[in-house]
């Protein structure tokens, strides 16, 4: 299988001695849709910044598709398709004169590149906005500009750092549809998100950085069947409970009308309801408290960040 | 990949020009109404006491200055502003990403602002037409000189813009070093009418053999030699356009 990205020992330390990432090796495979999770300052948009050639590396080697930047810097950047976290459009020009000159920017000719702008600005729902600059658009708008941005030269990897940061929920699913049939099409997708059902729903592959470093690296379901518990929240028949003991099940939180358990692997949920009954507690609703992947994730950082601590 | 990059140059250039253009009312007429003050007051107000200079009616000898006034500012604000303008909102990073050569970043931005240089050049030309009758002496050293005269400014507005960081840095180069520069440079005098201290001194002003080798191209006579002024610009021109390649190339101030 080809891979679309590898990174070799990749570090970056910037001016002053700051070390943001520290010897990355990372390896996602053509047609992917891969996330690189991480707390905030872990490494993940400085890993992207030097991917797509907006930061310079300190060290190691990247290839996009078998081109290495170091060695064959167009043609890796041909291949790439940025959505930056930030905003980054020049503000007064009109959404279709921006797509039109980003196809400029990779050779392709004006006749062309205005069909392209179109279709893409189709894509994303904004043909009613096309001569409507970014300065009028709201923050959904600009979020989908981006991505029609990204897609006019039609790249064959795709990054996103937070696509979907401060839109409604309507137009994350819209967005989520779209990114999964670009997918399903065959193009490879590498994301970054704070939204850890996305990355759960949507990727197959994840990464987990902290502090410049890969924590966990390998298919989403592999991660998953790593998480030691998962914790429910039960929503209970109003009633005065005496304090509960619920064996191997741990009672995070306990209120008149609700109850927070934590189920270890490998534990049946069948059982903590005959125990919850035994106790007297009817159970009205239940639901996760967090998806499998933030549980694991916040419990992987804690770990880390709890490691460097004591190292220090 | 040539045509790739010849795509992006035209890209880059009717970008530039849409810019300016949508914007005239701050980067069109401001030229115009200066034009027209200076020639309305130093031109025929003062020029009337003053008499001829250099054998020229006052008027005519400081048409050429002024045009070339415009030329510089014009060429050197277009890119500056343009350019620190993609940083500040950081779509500069649209052109980082692409595989567009450093070059071709550096003669779309470059040959924007000699657009917007020399079309300013061209109306402060056709206003000064209302106040004096002029006849262009030597057409080809006139176009020679303006076409030099805005590829330098607008490199050195590249340059500047790289090493900005905020707005203040974009505008102290004009403020403080290249007005008074074009001033000094004999748009409304002829060097020969200072001490010769002054006069020595003049001589290392870059603006002083750009403005004279404009004015020979127009009234066929100047305050220095016609080929060296043409050397002295084209060197500073070759010069600032190595540097800002170099800069680019580098990503100072532009890529961590």
């Amino acid at each position: 299988m080809q891979k679309a990205l590898q990174l070799h020992q990749v570090c970056k330390t910037y001016e002053g001695g700051f070390e943001a990432v520290k010897g990355i090796d990372l390896s996602v495979e053509a047609g992917d849709f891969f996330a690189l999770l991480g707390p905030n300052g872990a490494g993940k948009s400085t890993t992207i910044g030097m991917i797509s050639s907006l930061m310079t590396k300190t060290s190691g080697r990247i290839e996009i598709f078998g081109h290495d930047i170091d060695t064959d810097l167009d043609a890796a950047k041909r291949c790439i398709g940025l959505v930056p976290q930030e905003f980054n459009f020049n503000t007064f020009e009109p959404a279709v004169e921006i797509l039109i000159h980003q196809a400029g920017f990779y050779g392709i000719a004006r006749n062309e590149a205005k069909d392209r702008a179109e279709h893409c600005l189709e894509l994303l729902h904004l043909q009613d906005k096309r001569k409507t600059p970014p300065l009028k658009m709201s923050g959904g708008m600009k979020r989908r500009l981006m991505i029609a941005r990204s897609l006019v030269h039609q790249p064959r990897l795709l990054i996103l750092d937070e696509p979907t940061a401060g839109v409604d929920i309507e137009i994350r699913r819209a967005t989520w549809a779209l990114l999964e049939q670009l997918n399903a099409d065959g193009t490879t997708i590498i994301l970054t998100t704070h939204y850890l059902e996305e990355a759960e729903s949507l990727c197959r592959n994840v990464a987990i950085i902290d502090n410049g470093e890969v924590l966990e690296n390998g298919p989403v379901a592999d991660l998953l069947s790593q998480a030691m518990a998962e914790t429910f929240v039960f929503d209970i028949r109003e009633k005065q409970h005496r304090e509960l003991n619920l064996g191997v099940y741990r009672v995070n939180k306990h209120t008149a009308t609700r109850l927070e358990v934590e189920v270890p692997k490998g534990e049946s949920l069948n059982k903590l309801f005959i125990d919850l009954q035994a106790a007297g507690v009817e159970v009205l609703s239940l639901r996760n408290k967090t998806n499998r992947l933030e549980e694991f994730f916040l419990r992987l950082v804690a770990r880390n960040q709890a490691g460097a601590a004591h190292a220090e | 990949m040539l045509s790739n990059n010849w795509v992006a140059f035209q890209t880059i250039v009717v970008r530039e020009v849409m810019r300016f253009v949508r914007i005239w009312v701050q980067t069109l007429t401001p030229p115009v109404i200066n034009a027209v003050l200076y020639f309305v007051i130093f031109g025929s107000l003062i020029g009337s006491r003053i008499g001829e200079m250099g054998g020229h009616s006052y008027m005519e000898y400081i048409v050429p200055g002024v045009v070339m006034m415009g030329v510089i500012v014009n060429s050197y604000s277009n890119v500056v502003s343009s350019f620190f303008g993609a940083k500040y909102q950081h779509f500069i990073e649209e052109l980082l990403v692409s595989p567009v050569s450093n070059l071709t970043i550096l003669l779309g931005y470059v040959v924007g602002g000699v657009c917007r240089g020399l079309l300013v050049g061209v109306l402060v030309l056709a206003v000064s037409l209302a106040f004096t009758q002029l006849q262009v002496q030597y057409w080809l050293a006139t176009g020679v000189f303006t076409v030099l005269t805005a590829l330098l400014f607008a490199t050195l507005g590249l340059i500047n813009a790289i090493f900005a960081r905020n707005f203040d840095d974009v505008s102290i180069i004009p403020n403080f070093v290249l007005t008074p520069l074009t001033f000094f440079g004999g748009v409304f005098y002829s060097i020969s009418m200072l001490p010769p201290f002054w006069q020595t001194l003049s001589q290392f002003n870059p603006l002083f053999y750009i403005i004279n080798g404009f004015r020979y191209g127009v009234l066929g006579a100047a305050d220095v030699s016609i080929w060296y002024a043409f050397v002295v610009v084209l060197v500073f021109t070759l010069a600032a356009m190595a540097l800002a390649l170099t800069l680019l190339n580098r990503g100072t101030r532009l890529k961590p």
